[in-house]
């Protein structure tokens, strides 16, 4: 199968997908919530060519009791990678089931004016009952209840996002005006459980809305950039694909890669010894770096890209950088990003018009 | 001038902190200079960052805006808005500076304390030990709009949520023993068994049961600021905080007088009267010689009071538009609109106006003032006018006679209104032994020079007694 140039995104949360993937990472365990790790995971992605990394996260600690694994938030992580690399977009995992809607709409538009335009956003869910005594807030309890909450989440960071018009500082010293207040908008926003006034207090995103991702069975359709599809083998994703309904769709891909020192089953053996890699329905390849490529170039035209998800980022992401993506560029099966350019650009989508602002276009024309 | 004399001085070797106030919404930010740069470019928080570091600075502030500016139900369009998220920002420049402290002005009111805890650690283990929290408070339904809280606190609700936010908080930042994280590759945990306490706490405010997921820092918990000046924010500054944020910065006996108040209510809290750094707010505007920096800021209060915001200002005191006015002519004939305070922040009343209006038209005819050089000459008057070594001088002054800690300084230009400052006014205070040389900690704890959090303390307290 052919189709348009794969965009790669990788999830780089702790030391790999795998829960127990800490043990056989590069460095010690007190190592992994340090900048400098932060810092050189993200560089190791950004030079092998992804377009997009994203980074896991959730109140409740990863990795099941009593192995707690420290994690630092998502938008932190995201906000000082997106300051020490330049091309690489950034993509944190925000669930909304929660948090403020208000706050998230400011954490990711400054996310996206701090990487100049390379911003994404996956719409992430908390599932777990402790989540809500974890956060302090009654339990938002069951799927409906929960999807309502993404729902209308997104619904209102996307509005807040657009209540500043692109041109809303105007600067004039002949008026004394810093801003054109018709220029800003009250979303007056009302969901289910909360109302938001807006407008915001950041200016517009430079992309104009940030990418936003997610899951289309947690989030509806219409409100994702990119739906990220599961199957366990390519008609499942492709099915999944075709009846996405969004702009861009990504496949999950969970990778173990055969190394130097021990095949990837032998590495997938060693971790299982200590907790299971759970089926999350995903695609999964476990064997030579040669078979990742293959079954990658079998995505083209299935999916837009895809998203790795690797066993541990100190033994795959290396396999991956010198052996899976060079393949891919080399024969156009996949892109590397381009400097400069924007996380939308990237992923070939427009940058969306500001719905107030052709609004306001729009009753002008009218009442012309 | 003569040195003064060491033994004279009730502090002699006390050296002057400085932190620079990125500000949000204010119109004391020049924006209509050609040299005023973008307010939410990262290269302008990228360069003021990197200038304070370069002159040693402490920290870096940024505030938080929650709601955009209103007066009388219209977005206010003169001043400086639209800023980022603090805390995302922060996490930004923990990238590319290396020994300035990060400090988030993070509201109690419209966050929740494990998720805003949560971020501060991530903030301090990013900066390896340099993130700070400026702890405000709102009690008005009005920023509530935007929340999912949708109503407001009591005002008398403010601080206890505050204080039991910061309750939670600590609980969470202790929650790890030290060492927990194991710094063996080939350990049987990731953490050491029982190393992670989970923190269970069940209050008025706040309900949570949660385990935490992040060890101390370097400096062991975010340093907290706090900034409100009311007896109530006072004691509550004395009972949590390591600095406060004061508008007490303009005369020396006023910032004495601060400072001694601020140190009895410690001592009242049962914690040593130097165990608090006061950083009062101030402007400092530099020239070569006195005349020119009285010129210069003439220069500057043109720029910040514009036309448009002299009338804004008049007519928030008199409540009425004023916007058809000439600023440049006299006062407005009119009698103050007297009206009740309805809550909103639009509607911020002066308590009598029609007492400061006669005050105005008093001093106005008296100095042949418009209406604009009333507002500048009777507006706050914050800030210290000089050149560098006269303002070392004082500022020398101030420090070792224990009038302040140090300032917080806002530049009235972003981003190289640090400049002159770094340049010309620190080498004056080195010259004068009131300043670092360089940075001799890495952590915002360490440039402080303050204790270890409070929690350890009382634990190590705790723990010194048990062994007697």
């Amino acid at each position: 199968m052919s189709g348009p140039a794969l965009r790669l995104a990788v999830e780089l949360d702790g030391d790999g997908a795998h829960p127990a993937a800490w043990r056989r990472a590069a460095h010690a365990p007190d190592h992994l919530l340090t900048p400098r790790r932060v810092a050189r995971v993200a560089a190791a992605a950004e030079n092998a060519g992804f377009t997009l990394l994203t980074l896991d996260d959730g109140v409740l600690p990863p990795g099941a009791a009593p192995d707690t694994v420290g994690r630092i938030g998502a938008v932190e992580r995201a906000a000082f990678i997106a300051a020490s690399t330049s091309v690489v977009g950034v993509a944190p995992v925000v669930p909304l089931t929660y948090a403020e809607p208000f706050h998230v709409s400011s954490q990711l538009a400054s996310l996206d004016h701090i990487s100049v335009g390379r911003a994404g956003w996956v719409v992430g869910e908390e599932t777990r009952p402790e989540a809500a005594r974890a956060w302090g807030r009654p339990l938002v309890d069951g799927a409906a209840a929960r999807a309502g909450e993404s729902r209308d989440g997104v619904e209102a960071v996307r509005a807040l996002w657009d209540s500043w018009e692109d041109d809303a500082v105007i600067r004039s010293v002949a008026t004394s005006r810093y801003l054109d207040r018709d220029r800003l908008h009250y979303v007056d926003f009302t969901g289910d459980t909360f109302t938001v006034k807006g407008p915001a207090i950041v200016p517009r995103p430079p992309q104009g809305q940030v990418v936003v991702l997610g899951h289309p069975d947690l989030v509806p359709a219409g409100q994702l950039d990119v739906a990220l599809v599961t199957g366990r083998d390519l008609v499942a994703v492709a099915t999944a694909s075709a009846g996405a309904g969004t702009p861009r769709t990504f496949a999950e891909v969970e990778v173990a890669l055969d190394t130097a020192h021990a095949t990837a089953e032998e590495r997938v053996g060693d971790l299982e010894q200590h907790a299971p890699w759970a089926d999350r329905g995903r695609l999964r390849h476990i064997g030579s770096a040669a078979g990742l490529a293959a079954l990658l170039e079998r995505l083209r035209g299935v999916v837009d890209g895809v998203r790795l998800h690797p066993l541990v980022l100190d033994e795959d992401l290396p396999e991956l950088s010198r052996l899976v993506l060079p393949h891919l560029f080399e024969r156009r099966h996949a892109v590397r990003p381009l400097p400069g350019a924007s996380l939308r650009t990237q992923l070939d989508l427009e940058r969306p018009a500001n719905r107030y602002a052709v609004a306001a276009a729009r009753s002008g024309e009218e009442t012309r | 001038m003569t040195r003064t004399d060491p033994l004279d001085v009730p502090r002699p070797d006390a050296r002057l902190h400085f932190g620079v106030f990125f500000q949000g919404v204010n119109h004391w930010t020049i924006w209509s200079d050609p040299a005023s740069g973008s307010q939410i470019d990262p290269a302008s928080f990228r360069q003021v960052a990197r200038t304070a570091e370069r002159g040693l600075f402490d920290a870096f502030f940024l505030g938080e805006g929650l709601r955009l500016r209103e007066v009388d139900g219209r977005i206010h369009d003169l001043d400086v808005a639209g800023r980022p998220d603090a805390l995302t920002q922060l996490a930004a420049l923990a990238a590319v500076t290396d020994r300035i402290g990060l400090v988030s002005t993070s509201n109690t009111t419209y966050n929740e304390a494990p998720d805003l805890a949560r971020r501060l650690s991530g903030l301090d283990l990013l900066s390896e030990g340099r993130a700070g929290w400026n702890v405000v408070t709102t009690d008005n339904a009005w920023t509530g709009e935007n929340f999912r809280r949708g109503g407001y606190l009591d005002h008398a609700d403010r601080y206890t949520r505050a204080e039991e936010f910061l309750t939670v908080a600590r609980a969470l930042w202790d929650g790890w023993k030290d060492g927990a994280t194991s710094g063996s590759p080939g350990a049987s945990t990731w953490a050491a068994p029982g190393a992670v306490r989970q923190v269970r706490h069940q209050g008025r405010q706040f309900d949570v049961d949660l385990a935490p997921t992040l060890p101390r820092s370097a400096q062991g918990h975010p340093v907290i600021f706090q900034a409100g000046d009311s007896a109530e924010g006072r004691d509550f500054a004395a009972r949590n905080a390591d600095v406060i944020f004061s508008a007490h910065g303009n005369e020396f006996d006023d910032a004495l007088a601060f400072a001694e108040d601020v140190r009895g209510r410690l001592v009242a809290a049962g914690r040593p009267e130097d165990d608090l750094r006061i950083l009062p707010g101030t402007e400092i505007i530099i020239g070569a010689t006195e005349e020119e920096a009285l010129e210069k800021k003439r220069w500057i209060r043109l720029q910040q009071v514009t036309p448009a915001t002299a009338l804004g200002i008049a007519g928030l005191l008199w409540n009425r538009d004023f916007s058809d006015r000439d600023a440049d002519g006299p006062l407005p004939k009119e009698d103050p609109v007297v009206a009740e305070n309805d809550g909103s922040f639009g509607a911020r009343r002066i308590a009598d106006p029609r007492k400061v209006v006669a005050e105005w038209r008093e001093k106005a005819e008296a100095g042949g003032w418009s209406l604009r050089e009333t507002v500048i000459a009777l507006g706050p008057q914050r800030g210290h006018v000089g050149t560098p070594a006269g303002l070392a001088d004082r500022f020398a002054h101030w420090v070792r006679h224990g009038a302040v800690d140090g300032f917080n300084v806002t530049p009235y230009l972003i981003p190289d209104g640090l400049d002159d400052i770094v340049d010309l006014l620190v080498p004056e205070l080195q010259e004068r032994g009131v300043y670092r040389t360089e940075y001799t900690g890495t952590t915002l704890r360490d440039h402080l020079n303050l204790r270890e959090p409070l929690t350890h303390r009382s634990s190590a307290d705790h723990r010194s007694e048990i062994t007697r």
